[in-house]
């Protein structure tokens, strides 16, 4: 079983991207042998009140076998709690929280609370570093890299949260886990999308440093082509136990 | 069925695939594991199936002069090291000769050295902005030895970047145009900046090929490459990530037929490098 636990649907505000629909997700996991994705509201990102995405998300989640609704909750908006009950009461793998793209602290007494609604309600909390790379970004698009410094901040916010970080570099992923005790890295996943292969090696570095069990597939599609996380997972000589956990295995326990 | 002939002669010979961006270290680079690097870039090209790195050193990679200006002697030692891989891997690697525009006799010389010793191409970084009259003697040369110009771009230039003279598709645009009969390799579309900016650039220059290389893997990049140059016009490579490389190709197995995928995939590299530059040839 291959997850895909980092996929959007819905357009991206600073440029014209193909495939943003249901349809077009699914037509790209069949081209790619992805069984589930794990999917996320894109424009609600940059929305002011990022949950107003959730409802669509659902609907369009609903019914599709393969694809499971990451909601978005904005911890400042009033009511955000009930947004982290509803995506438990749903079903729903995770939740999602961008606080740069938010505009807003990523480390506050907000953002910790909602870490610990997540420890409480069971579910993980996805945080992604960026969307794209900082080199090409529209003029207009300020939102900041989520620093290091504030996901080694939320895991030790709350002893039962569990966080799933998308688009790190090696840098980051080793920054965060060597400065955390092993209980707080175990509680913490990272997808792949953003580490480097060969000749670099920082993939194969980290599964080798940090270790297979604290890696989940992601891609960061349609933003970014998905061929490139399984052409990564190729070029490495892997077990089959240590691939199938990545391609899904370590998701079992951290996600409902 | 397949016939035995044609296994054969499949086997004999499997598909050509040439990273026209690609970078080896050395033992004066700043990088201990420069060994390890290398190695690794060829393991890897091996599982991908590269059949040719065409490659450069950028003089000490930062060790005693930067990256983007090296210095003449770190220049030399480079291309040394470069030559000294090309002669060791003769079925699997090909050099650039690196030279800094700012020392034009010295850029001239290596030029005339590195070609002689069997490099096949000219890379020039972003040591001066590529619309400086300083590049028009390399380009002169290039144009009389038959050989491309591999140009570093940072696709959409919106300032001074340190550590860099860099250049975007506009200012090489205007280098191309004082030399049509060079043909230039704009450096890794997806190696940062704005690849939206570069490819409207580029229409109504036949010279100027696009270099598919960089670690990003946008979507919606390679369709809009296609669009905007064609396929005769696109050069497949890897540069500082061979996993961004090979995920380009098979995505690009999906948009093209099979014949225009072979130009993309080597075709176009054989036409523009001298004759006989590959195996293939």
């Amino acid at each position: 079983m291959r997850i895909d636990v980092n996929a959007f649907l819905g357009s991206y505000p600073y440029r014209r991207v193909p495939g943003t629909s249901p349809d077009a997700l699914l037509a790209a996991m069949d081209r790619t042998g992805i069984d589930r994705a794990w999917v996320s509201h894109l424009p609600g990102i940059f929305w002011r009140d990022p949950a107003a995405g959730n409802a669509w998300l659902y609907e369009a989640a609903r019914g599709q076998a393969r694809l499971r609704p990451v909601p978005a909750v904005h911890p400042e908006m009033a009511g955000w709690e009930s947004v982290v009950r509803e995506a438990a009461d749903a079903g729903a793998p995770a939740v999602r929280c961008d606080p740069t793209f938010y505009g807003i602290a990523p480390v506050s007494p907000a953002m910790r609370a909602l870490v610990a609604a997540c420890g409480r309600a069971g579910v993980p909390l996805m945080l992604a570093v960026r969307l794209e790379d900082g080199r090409q970004r529209h003029p207009n698009d300020h939102a900041a890299d989520l620093p290091a410094a504030a996901i080694r901040a939320l895991v030790r916010a709350d002893a039962a949260a569990r966080l799933i970080v998308t688009h790190a570099d090696r840098p980051f992923v080793e920054e965060v886990h060597f400065g955390s005790t092993p209980d707080e890295a175990s509680r913490i996943l990272w997808d792949i999308c953003w580490i480097w292969g060969p000749p670099e090696d920082h993939l194969e570095t980290l599964l080798r440093t940090v270790g297979p069990e604290r890696f989940v597939f992601g891609t960061g599609q349609p933003l970014r082509i998905p061929e490139n996380s399984l052409a990564k997972l190729d070029l490495l000589d892997l077990s089959a136990a240590d691939r199938a956990a990545i391609e899904g295995g370590n998701l079992e326990g951290a996600a409902r | 069925m397949v016939s035995h002939d044609l296994t054969r002669r499949l086997v004999r010979f499997p598909p050509v695939l040439i990273d026209v961006h690609a970078h080896f270290l050395h033992d004066r680079t700043p990088r201990a594991d420069w060994r390890e690097r290398n190695a690794s870039r060829l393991r890897a090209g091996e599982r991908v199936g590269i059949t040719i790195h065409v490659a450069s050193i950028l003089g000490s990679w930062g060790h005693t002069s930067p990256i983007y200006f090296p210095s003449r002697d770190d220049l030399v030692y480079g291309n040394d090291r470069m030559l000294a891989l090309q002669r060791e891997h003769p079925a699997r690697i090909r050099g650039y000769v690196t030279v800094n525009p700012n020392y034009t006799e010295h850029a001239l010389a290596e030029i005339r050295r590195c070609l002689d010793a069997g490099m096949i191409g000219i890379k020039l970084a972003a040591s001066r902005r590529a619309d400086d009259p300083l590049l028009d003697p390399i380009c002169a040369l290039a144009r009389e030895r038959g050989v491309p110009i591999l140009h570093h771009i940072w696709q959409h230039r919106r300032r001074d970047y340190p550590g860099q003279e860099a250049s975007d598709a506009v200012e090489l645009g205007r280098l191309a145009r004082r030399h049509k009969s060079v043909n230039f390799l704009l450096a890794h579309i997806g190696g940062g900046g704005d690849w939206t900016h570069t490819l409207p650039v580029l229409g109504d220059m036949p010279n100027v090929l696009v270099d598919l290389s960089g670690s990003g893997v946008d979507g919606g990049m390679l369709e809009a490459c296609i669009g905007a140059v064609g396929v005769e016009r696109l050069l497949w490579g890897c540069d500082l990530t061979i996993e961004t490389g090979w995920a380009k190709l098979r995505y690009l197995e999906h948009l093209l037929s099979p014949a225009d995928l072979d130009l993309v995939r080597w075709r176009n590299a054989a036409r523009i490098f001298p004759p006989g530059a590959f195996p293939s040839d």
